[in-house]
């Protein structure tokens, strides 16, 4: 994308019909580590890579539990997926409040949706800067959403954000027939897998990746570092086999189709600005 | 109702516009409700009368209602705050609707939804003159609680207001059993009806059953009960009480 005289205010339009500002906002969702977000009948498992400023420092929180039914994964600036984060918790507790009910899924992100909305047609307001992955299960089953700066919302049995999620959103696309059925253990490996063709041949470890799941009689929670180290030592004992065989090929291709969609800058981290996590 | 006073506490000039609207004594009123878990689902019997005091006035008041696709709402007290929770209930229904997206409030959420109005009601010292009845099935599930005006909210597998607490609930905690069919359900409502009928002052000889299933809910056309006024005690009633009337 290039600088034109349309994209100054989200309250201007191109003459393609185009709000730059808003399509900006997405753009940085892009920037920030991928998050990772699948379902199955009965469970939603959303991931995430840990990536921390430096070696000094912590990771930053990218999934937030809304409720022991929604949990939510960011990607983008983070300071804006937290105050996100704690508008849902507000909706899903005062819904909770007046009719003893939990929040169903579906109505959680339109409000979402509509509050996004709201800053792509104000003058004095931008756009979130954040995509999120909302999971959650109510009476009609279990249901992932993603929320986008621009106020749109779409469902999903799979899906990936942030940066380098095409490995992992390639990774889903050949899989997400089967998830609709997958068990809870299934699931999560997964969720780790996609999680690792992110990473791109950094080795996976339990520590640079979060992963929550919740379902039927089981509310929202993380997992702890052994229980994902386990399953990570159920495939990476066998680096050769499972998919690695195809990977070898596909990683000196990934790099330069990440960079011909833009995805991060050529650099990747580097070039991230230090709010954009 | 709207002149302004120019004291310096605000809220007495909140309090002295309040007092002509606070809700100080009820006039039009409904008498008991009573209402069973069976087998199906739940029912719900009413008389239809409608009392200004001690004159039966109005002899054709539905007392209950159905609520959305799941619930049915029975009130006792005040007629016009009845009518004012079915305009907020109403409202509710509308934008539950509106969503379309499957999900529909159930009785269970309806019930704490009435138990906040009335709670909060209740604390600004203007409530809603009801003891409400709220029954409802949802997906296999019965469910039947009730809401006072202070906003003491609770469930059970049997409820009455009004006199109903009195005469009705010994019947029904020494008859009422799980599953009941829908026949022993109606003859045991109809027991405490006329019980009710024979002692309550303002029940008249007119009532509705309504039932709540996983299809649906039915209200009964009004009929009445058979009742015998020939017992020895009712010849002379004040026997035993000399000077009475």
């Amino acid at each position: 994308m290039f600088r034109n005289q349309y994209d100054t205010d989200v309250t201007t339009w191109s003459p393609t019909g185009r709000l730059f500002q808003v399509e900006y906002a997405m753009e940085a969702v892009k920037q920030g580590s991928a998050a990772i977000g699948l379902r199955s009948r009965s469970h939603v498992v959303l991931a995430c890579v840990n990536k921390a400023q430096s070696e000094l420092s912590s990771h930053q929180r990218k999934i937030f539990k809304v409720d022991d039914h929604i949990g939510v994964a960011i990607a983008g600036l983070t300071a804006d997926g937290r105050v996100l984060s704690r508008y849902m918790r507000s909706e899903s507790i005062n819904h909770s409040f007046t009719y003893e009910s939990p929040l169903s899924v579906g109505r959680l992100v339109v409000r979402l949706a509509d509050k996004a909305q709201v800053c792509t047609q104000r003058s004095w307001k931008r756009p979130y800067g954040v995509g999120l992955l909302v999971g959650g299960l109510d009476e009609s089953g279990a249901h992932l959403y993603y929320n986008c700066p621009s106020g749109n919302y779409f469902e999903y049995q799979a899906f990936a954000i942030g940066s380098r999620s095409q490995a992992a959103k390639t990774y889903l696309e050949r899989r997400y027939e089967s998830f609709q059925e997958s068990s809870r253990e299934d699931l999560i490996k997964d969720a780790i897998m996609a999680i690792r063709e992110t990473l791109q041949g950094e080795t996976l470890k339990s520590s640079l990746c979060t992963v929550s799941v919740l379902g039927l009689e089981e509310p929202f929670h993380f997992l702890d570092q052994e229980s994902i180290q386990k399953v990570i030592d159920t495939f990476e004992k066998v680096p050769e086999e499972e998919e690695d065989a195809g990977e070898g090929e596909a990683e000196p291709e990934a790099a330069p189709v990440a960079a011909g969609t833009g995805e991060q800058g050529g650099s990747g981290d580097q070039d991230v600005a230090p709010m954009e996590m | 109702m709207t002149f302004t006073i120019p004291i310096e506490n605000g809220d007495a000039v909140k309090i002295a516009e309040a007092e002509s609207q606070r809700t100080l004594y009820p006039y039009v009123t409904g008498t008991s409700i009573v209402a069973i878990k069976y087998k199906d689902g739940v029912l719900m019997a009413s008389d239809m009368g409608g009392s200004y005091g001690s004159t039966l006035r109005y002899k054709n008041i539905e007392r209950m209602k159905a609520i959305g696709k799941h619930s049915l709402l029975g009130a006792s007290g005040e007629i016009s705050d009845f009518q004012e929770i079915l305009r907020y209930l109403d409202e509710l229904t509308l934008n539950d609707n509106m969503w379309d997206d499957g999900n529909s409030l159930g009785p269970k959420e309806i019930h704490n939804y009435l138990t906040r109005v009335m709670y909060n009601r209740r604390n600004k010292f203007n409530p809603l003159w009801n003891t409400l009845v709220l029954g409802g099935v949802k997906n296999g599930k019965s469910y039947l609680g009730m809401v006072s005006m202070i906003g003491v909210s609770f469930e059970d597998d049997h409820v009455a207001t009004g006199f109903g607490n009195h005469l009705a609930r010994p019947i029904l905690r020494d008859e009422w059993h799980a599953d009941l069919s829908f026949e022993d359900g109606v003859k045991l409502l109809e027991k405490c009806m006329r019980v009710l009928l024979y002692r309550d002052r303002s029940a008249i000889n007119k009532l509705q059953i309504a039932k709540i299933t996983e299809e649906g809910v039915t209200v009964s056309q009004p009929y009445s009960l058979k009742t015998f006024w020939e017992y020895s005690s009712f010849h002379n009633p004040t026997a035993s009480a000399e000077g009475s009337w």
